[in-house]
């Protein structure tokens, strides 16, 4: 048991000058279920796709042994070939295939050049069996539920003879008795010999599976430690515990005024129409607070400011009141004719239009209020509020008609928070609104969250970043699939409450 | 502090920018298309011993691509929103036919069976905009579709005749010249327009510290531009005038790259095409918008449709058949991107002249049909490519 079957060392992965992982050492040992934990972005994904090939060899530093072996990798199919197969976070099966064609897809068995669809049935129905699956090969992908989708690519791993596996959260999309059949299966993969990778959140599913523990924080592995000699907490904190250096200039602006309140809201999956995001969630928000959204990436938090916003692709229910009055909002325009809106998490995807210019992109929410006779654009107006904020954010870009696209995220995410600005706004939600910028960029929104406050305007903070919600926000409301999990007023309070609370955890 | 390094390099490279670079940086693409209208002008007149470039010839070159230019405005809109309309041609036909039959069999006006068959487009236009924008089919499935209907009404109706002998009103607009001093108006008008535009954008772009190129290079510019409008101005007077389908076209398109360039409606057009889903965070109502440029579309096809009857005095079964073709290719000559978010009038129209210039020379050098096809295929998908080559390099 004590054999170490794998070994990465100083592994260095950078994207764009950033390290996402700097000088990470790794150890696993044969047939064990080894966990690795972190908070989201620390580096976990991203160490587990340096191994499976997703990244090749040469586009990170530092060494990979398996099996006594130095292994150069570089692409998956190397990587499955010495038996390394990775189950990825979103599911990778196509969806208008059956099952045995999924699984065999890449490696489809064959006999004199025909492919052998017997062979592949025959072997479907083994595996399906083995994974107490009772469905027929024959079904399409698009008919079963996500938990026995995963199932279905975890057999696919199986046909490969797979040594080890790596699962990015598998049970993210689960239902209980799913979680259930996972575990025994992994049970029993453990007792075949195969050594697993399990990438989770769930810390009562690390304990229930794993042998050893390796936390991840912020690119830098914090250490291995076998299951046995550790707590919750001690994970918990050993995943939070960095030092926080005062890069939150927090102002206090809350007032008494209630300004935005939302009653029951429920949202649903734009995909499965009767799938729900968010259950029945209520809260509200005063004139000059900052609201912070705490959770997992998936506990619903975007779902449900998009749906206020009357941004999001699926049904929703629920109330909105703004200032006491019930507002409708079925459309971002509604939203922002009565003083809402919204900084988009997906930046390139919903904030920005990359074939427009800076200024094009800034004025693009407000344009109608530049209207002149003949629906022409008050050219003279729309440059001197462009140019007002330029120098506002400190906007840093060749020149107001330089294309968006060329511009550092930092600066994009200031265009587009400028976007809103121009506008008279009463709320402003903002999801992730510092993920991927600089340090630098980040104070100075942080500056703008304290002065949008200070004029009384409500800001919603959805974030992933703990510190920055416990440096920024008054109060956390924290969400765990779908519900609201806990709400806490931001005085005393640190990380290891919030992760608790945020996977799941009763609130002290 | 990356973006400073970068925002000051830019800044420096463009102090260096010598005043000769400064009059050459347009577009690759606008060289793309000057220069492929340049060699095939170039190219036809040797062939035809100069007789290509006759004003003669020139002024029907311009009067035939007028219908083949309206066509591509309205297209020009479709596509950057990532749209596609495959329907134009056959439309096209139908409402030519329309025209023609309200006109000759029902005795109607000509004036009257004009302002039915403008409806009738902005009709078929805005059905055909509701199947997109609201019942979210694809706009390449509802206008394939469109292209047999369409046919196949007008097939139906005339039942495979040609209706012909149109009224004076309708015939005037495809064919009569207007007298000489109206052409040196209208080009006195149009550099008044560009001189205007230059120095006030010049004015404003100073005043908000935006790059500007040289002066003498914008007097080079507008020398240029006036020269254009002068000898287009000239070759058509010294044949019979200014012809009406070219002064329709002229309108229409200052008209359209108004509306594109400068007012709320033509900058949500770009951002739709450039992002539908900014556009809609934004608070833009991207179905409104969409229905409303297919109904425009629809107009201006009622415009080519009733134009090309009156031009061939007569509505047969086969108007207007791959007419859609030479739109979309113009517009992609042109320099937009089937992709959305780019384009211009402008170019749809330069790339609208290359096409006809296409179809006029092989005619002259009597060159057979299944040429003019092969030709005028493949320029198509060489323009395309020497896009997709130059942007490579960037």
């Amino acid at each position: 048991m004590d054999e170490v079957i794998l070994e990465m060392k100083g592994i260095i992965k950078e994207f764009s000058g950033v390290k996402a992982l700097n000088n990470v050492s790794f150890k696993v040992k044969k047939g064990e279920i080894h966990a690795l934990c972190g908070e989201n972005g620390a580096g976990k994904s991203t160490l587990m796709k340096v191994l499976s090939g997703v990244y090749p060899n040469g586009t990170y530093q530092g060494e990979i042994v398996f099996n006594r072996q130095n292994l150069i990798i570089r692409n998956i199919s190397d990587a499955e070939q010495v038996g390394i197969a990775i189950i990825h976070q979103e599911l990778a099966l196509f969806k208008e295939l059956p099952v045995y064609e999924n699984i065999f897809i890449g490696n489809e068995l064959h006999s004199k050049g025909f492919v052998n669809i017997p062979a592949m049935l025959a072997k479907t129905q083994a595996l399906l069996k083995e994974m107490k699956l009772d469905v027929s090969p024959y079904t399409l992908i698009k008919h079963l539920g996500t938990g026995q989708q995963q199932l279905v690519e975890i057999a696919k791993v199986l046909s490969k003879n797979a040594k080890m596996l790596i699962l990015d959260e598998p049970t993210a999309s689960l239902s209980e008795g799913e979680v259930e059949i996972l575990m025994n299966i992994l049970a029993g993969l453990k007792a075949k010999g195969v050594t697993c990778i399990y990438i989770s959140h769930k810390l009562d599913e690390v304990f229930h599976l794993a042998d050893n523990v390796t936390v991840i924080r912020d690119g830098q592995s914090i250490g291995t430690v076998g299951i046995k000699n550790l707590t919750k907490d001690d994970i918990v904190r050993m995943m939070v515990g960095r030092e926080i250096v005062d890069l939150y200039p927090k102002e206090v602006h809350v007032t008494e005024q209630e300004i935005l309140s939302v009653k029951n809201y429920t949202v649903y999956d734009p995909n499965e129409l009767n799938k729900e995001i968010v259950h029945n969630v209520s809260f509200s928000l005063k004139r000059g607070e900052v609201l912070g959204f705490a959770g997992l990436v998936g506990a619903g938090r975007t779902e449900l400011v998009a749906a206020v916003y009357g941004f999001h692709a699926g049904k929703c229910s629920g109330e909105v009141y703004l200032s006491g009055e019930k507002i409708e909002i079925n459309h971002p325009n509604d939203a922002l004719q009565q003083g809402i809106a919204m900084v988009p998490e997906d930046r390139k995807r919903h904030g920005i239009i990359e074939s427009m210019s800076v200024m094009q992109n800034m004025t693009l929410a407000n344009i109608e209020n530049y209207r002149l006779q003949l629906d022409s654009i008050d050219n003279c107006k729309e440059l001197t509020d462009a140019n007002y904020y330029m120098g506002k954010l400190k906007i840093k870009a060749p020149g107001l008609d330089a294309l968006i696209k060329n511009l550092s995220g930092g600066n994009q995410q200031k265009v587009v928070l400028a976007k809103f600005l121009l506008r008279k706004l009463k709320v402003l939600i903002l999801d992730e609104p510092t993920r991927g910028i600089d340090v630098g960029a980040k104070y100075e929104i942080y500056n703008l969250i304290n002065q949008l406050a200070s004029e009384g305007i409500g800001i919603i903070m959805v974030s992933s970043d703990l510190p920055e919600i416990l440096g920024m926000a008054d109060r956390i409301i924290v969400m765990n699939e779908g519900r609201i999990n806990g709400e806490f007023i931001n005085q005393n309070l640190d990380q290891e409450q919030i992760m608790h609370c945020a996977v799941g955890g009763a609130t002290k | 502090m990356i973006t400073q390094i970068e925002g000051k390099k830019v800044a420096v490279a463009g102090d260096k920018k010598s005043l000769f670079k400064s009059l050459f940086n347009f577009d690759v693409k606008t060289y793309t298309m000057i220069l492929a209208l340049v060699s095939i002008w170039l190219i036809f007149s040797l062939a035809t011993n100069g007789d290509f470039l006759t004003s003669r010839n020139l002024s029907n070159l311009f009067r035939q691509m007028s219908i083949t230019g309206i066509l591509s405005i309205g297209m020009v809109f479709i596509i950057i929103t990532g749209h596609i309309d495959l329907s134009a041609g056959s439309l096209m036909g139908l409402l030519g036919g329309i025209v023609a039959i309200l006109n000759v069999w029902f005795k109607f006006d000509g004036v009257v069976a004009i302002g039915m068959t403008l409806i009738a487009g902005l009709a078929i236009g805005l059905f055909n905009g509701w199947l997109v924008a609201y019942k979210k089919i694809p706009a390449f499935i509802v206008t394939l579709g469109g292209l047999l209907v369409f046919r196949g009404i007008l097939v139906g109706v005339t039942k495979g005749t040609t209706v012909a002998s149109l009224g004076p009103e309708i015939k005037f607009l495809g064919n009569a010249y207007l007298i000489d001093g109206i052409g040196i108006a209208l080009g006195i008008v149009a550099v008044g327009v560009i001189v205007y535009n230059t120095l006030n954008g010049r004015k404003l772009r100073t005043q908000y510290g935006l790059s500007t190129v040289p002066m003498p290079v914008e007097v080079v510019k507008i020398v240029f531009a006036t020269v254009l409008i002068g000898l287009v101005v000239i070759v058509l007077n010294s044949y019979q005038g200014f012809p009406v389908p070219v002064l329709i076209l002229a309108i229409l398109a200052v008209i359209f790259s108004y509306i594109l360039t400068r007012t709320v409606f033509g900058r949500r057009v770009y951002a739709i095409g450039g992002n539908g889903e900014a556009a809609k965070l934004c608070g833009i109502n991207v179905p409104k918008m969409t229905l409303t440029l297919f109904a425009m579309h629809g107009l201006l096809v009622a415009i080519a449709g009733i134009l090309l009857t009156s031009r061939l005095n007569a509505a047969s079964v086969a108007a207007g058949q791959n007419a859609e073709m030479d739109a979309i290719a113009a517009c992609v000559i042109g320099g937009a991107s089937l992709a959305g978010g780019v384009g211009s009038v402008g170019g749809a129209i330069v790339g609208a002249l290359v096409m006809s210039s296409l179809d006029n020379g092989m005619s002259m050098l009597n060159i057979e049909t299944f040429w003019q096809y092969i030709v005028k295929g493949a320029i198509l998908v060489i323009a395309v490519w020497f896009d997709i080559a130059t942007k490579n390099k960037k």
